[in-house]
């Protein structure tokens, strides 16, 4: 498939600082592509490298297979959507729509057609007329994607974009801008911190720490087999621990932890004994008074400090009784255990290979 | 409201006093006199009898309301030079370099306005006339035979009337400047603008009600200036306020100065109602 961007080593320094570092990815034709990182880890500062507003301090951009070195953003083939949108207040929706139109000379009778398509396409028919202060949180995310859409980019970029609006209406408006980009099937790169996003809309997200990539890989991959302690944490909740290797065979190593307590996970075969590691654990992983007789499972007795209800992501808080760790242990849904309460204590365990482990430094 | 308004209270009369005295003292009261004044005239027995003659005058002779059409034209002109000068200026102070520097910037425009316009002016013309610092340079350059006179021209008033009005304008855009969102211009620029249609459809729209005041000041100041039109303005051409001042000084008519004061006035608020509602502004809106 056609590649409708690649970037090629790209950094940015500001002075002696490093926000961007040696970046490489590249994304297909038609495809959701997420950055999903922290705070200050250089996200914005990648995309508007993308789009033209910051000059890379190395490295390449192409878009379509075309360099964009020295291009500046009014004339590259991709649109940015701003973090607080960037609606022109002093143009109605529909003015607002065509301004990428004008630039280009379009005739009116086209604009007026693609400004009213368009419109159709995001839910908002007859709403060209409006002012930008009429408009709710929800529609105005739509005209600003409107605006950039109806220039028909290579590159749709969006730097999160949801993060002004309130929870429900940020939960709607992820399921909303999916359909949304299947059904114009252009290239979306969608910049956001928040981890439940990035899961929900893309196709491949890149995990971003620091200024440099941790890992890309497909939302499923990237929850089940995190490539780096970073991203094991960041993405989805997860219980750690610190520990040594004592031994290992077949793929799979006993840990010992500082509070003296045996573990075994799946582990790559370089990690030799003596090796730091911390290894990880998702909280629905755990297994609570699981059957006895499994092969490599790991078992454990915990006493229940603190029931967390949620819902459908109700959670237990345990710590184990000849430890001080604590742990996040996932209840299911049957209502089989609502008998519990805080103070019993009740036997745990997990598969071994469901752990993931790294060596740490 | 409603009841903070009903409630006069001696300290508040206390404080409204004075500038209601003030207001009405040495502003309502010696207009009141003008204007009684601009309506009388000297009858062949040399009683003062009320008359419109003073009035009619300016209408009647074309040299009166010649010089006040040269007059409005020039301080339009200026004003639109003043804005197209301006702009940049309040531009690159606000949105270009770094806020630190933007504020010691704004100080160095404020400060050819600590020495009096008189002193300014003859500042120009040490540098401007015939045996000025320029003409000294150009000469010893070789880039001119003979010095030139620059002074007493129509070009150079423009641009001494627009020097000092500058700062009237360049202060209220930088105040709409800043309420600009530079993601908009970004944005804009994202979208295929360029400078042309980022200045005209952006940023001219949101600074407009900066414009329209910078502009109705400056245009005010310039068809009220004196002394820069008389000092380094055309002999051969007059500006209305040296028409007052014949009047008064000169030909001591006082009551016709009068009314051509009160014709300066009443035709520039009109000027100023027209251009607002050309521009489609609101008073109100562009005072606060
Ligand atoms: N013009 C600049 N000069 C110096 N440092 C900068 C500049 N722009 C960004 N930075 C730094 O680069 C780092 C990355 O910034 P960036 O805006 O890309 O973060 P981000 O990942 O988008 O964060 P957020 O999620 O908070 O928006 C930050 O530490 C920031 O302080
Ligand atoms: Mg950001």
């Amino acid at each position: 498939m056609a590649l409708d961007l690649s970037v090629e080593k790209v950094s940015k320094s500001f002075g002696d600082f490093t926000a961007v570092n040696e970046v490489s990815f590249a994304v297909e034709q038609g495809r959701f592509f997420s950055i999903l990182g922290p705070s200050g880890c250089g996200k914005t500062t990648l995309l508007r490298m993308i789009a033209g507003f910051i000059e890379p301090t190395g490295g390449r951009i192409l878009i379509r297979g075309s360099d964009m070195a020295n291009l500046p953003p009014n004339r590259r083939p991709v649109n940015l959507i701003f973090q607080h949108l960037a609606l022109f207040p002093m143009m109605n929706v529909a003015q607002n729509i065509a301004f990428g139109l004008q630039r280009r000379r379009e005739k009116k009778p086209d604009i007026d057609r693609k400004v009213a398509d368009i419109l159709e396409r995001v839910g908002l028919p007859k709403f060209g007329n409006k002012n930008i202060g009429q408009l709710s949180g929800g529609q105005k995310q739509r005209v600003a994607i409107a605006r950039c859409l109806v220039l028909d980019p290579a590159v749709l970029l969006l730097d999160e974009p949801l993060g002004a609006l309130d929870l429900k209406l940020r939960e709607q408006m992820k399921v909303e801008l999916k359909k949304l980009q299947a059904q114009v099937g252009t290239t979306f790169i969608y910049i956001t911190h928040d981890q439940s996003e990035a899961l929900v809309m893309s196709d491949h997200v890149a995990v971003m720490n620091k200024g440099r990539f941790e890992q890309v890989d497909t939302p499923r991959m990237l929850y089940a087999h995190p490539k780096t302690p970073f991203v094991a944490r960041f993405v989805g909740d997860n219980n750690a621990w610190n520990g040594i290797v004592a031994d290992q065979r077949d793929n799979l190593c006993t840990i010992k932890t500082a509070d003296g307590q045996t573990f075994s996970a799946g582990a790559e075969p370089d990690l030799k004994p003596g090796a730091t590691v911390s290894f990880f654990i998702r909280p629905e992983a755990i297994i609570i008074a699981p059957e006895s007789g499994l092969d490599d499972f790991n078992r454990l007795t915990v006493t229940i400090k603190s029931i967390l209800f949620d819902g459908a992501n109700s959670r237990l808080l345990a710590t184990p009784t000849d430890g001080d760790a604590e742990l996040m242990i996932a209840l299911p849904q049957n209502r089989q255990y609502d008998h519990l309460a805080a103070g019993d204590r009740v036997d745990i365990g997990w598969s071994a290979r469901s752990a993931s482990c790294f060596r740490v430094p | 409201m409603n009841a903070a308004r009903s409630r006069i209270t001696l300290p508040f009369l206390i404080f409204v006093t004075p500038v209601l005295m003030w207001l009405f003292l040495l502003i309502v009261l010696p207009h009141i006199d003008l204007l009684l004044m601009s309506f009388r005239i000297e009858d062949d027995a040399g009683a003062m009898v009320w008359s419109l003659v003073n009035y009619l005058n300016f209408f009647d002779e074309p040299v009166y309301w010649r010089t006040f059409t040269r007059t409005a034209v020039y301080a339009i002109l200026t004003t639109m030079i003043t804005f197209s000068v301006s702009l940049p200026v309040a531009f690159y102070i606000t949105k270009v370099v770094s806020p630190r520097f933007s504020g010691f910037l704004s100080l160095l425009l404020l400060m050819p306005f600590w020495v009096s316009e008189l002193v300014r002016v003859y500042g120009w013309m040490i540098l401007l006339r015939e045996s000025g610092v320029i003409n000294h340079f150009l000469l010893r350059a070789g880039l001119l035979q003979r010095p030139v006179e620059m002074l007493y021209n129509d070009i150079t008033m423009v641009m001494g009337l627009v020097y000092t009005s500058m700062l009237f304008m360049v202060v209220p855009l930088i105040s709409v400047l800043e309420s600009l969102d530079d993601s908009l211009i970004e944005a804009a620029y994202d979208l295929g603008g360029n400078v042309f249609s980022i200045v005209t459809r952006i940023i001219i729209p949101h600074a407009m009600p900066g414009i329209v005041s910078g502009g109705i000041v400056v245009f005010m100041l310039t068809l009220g200036n004196y002394l820069t039109p008389n000092l380094i303005g055309g002999k051969n051409s007059l500006w209305f306020t040296e028409q007052i001042y014949n009047q008064f000084i000169a030909s001591f008519n006082w009551n016709q100065g009068a009314a051509f004061g009160f014709l300066l006035l009443i035709l520039s608020s009109a000027m100023v109602w027209i251009g607002l509602k050309l521009t489609r502004q609101k008073l109100s809106q562009v005072v606060q």
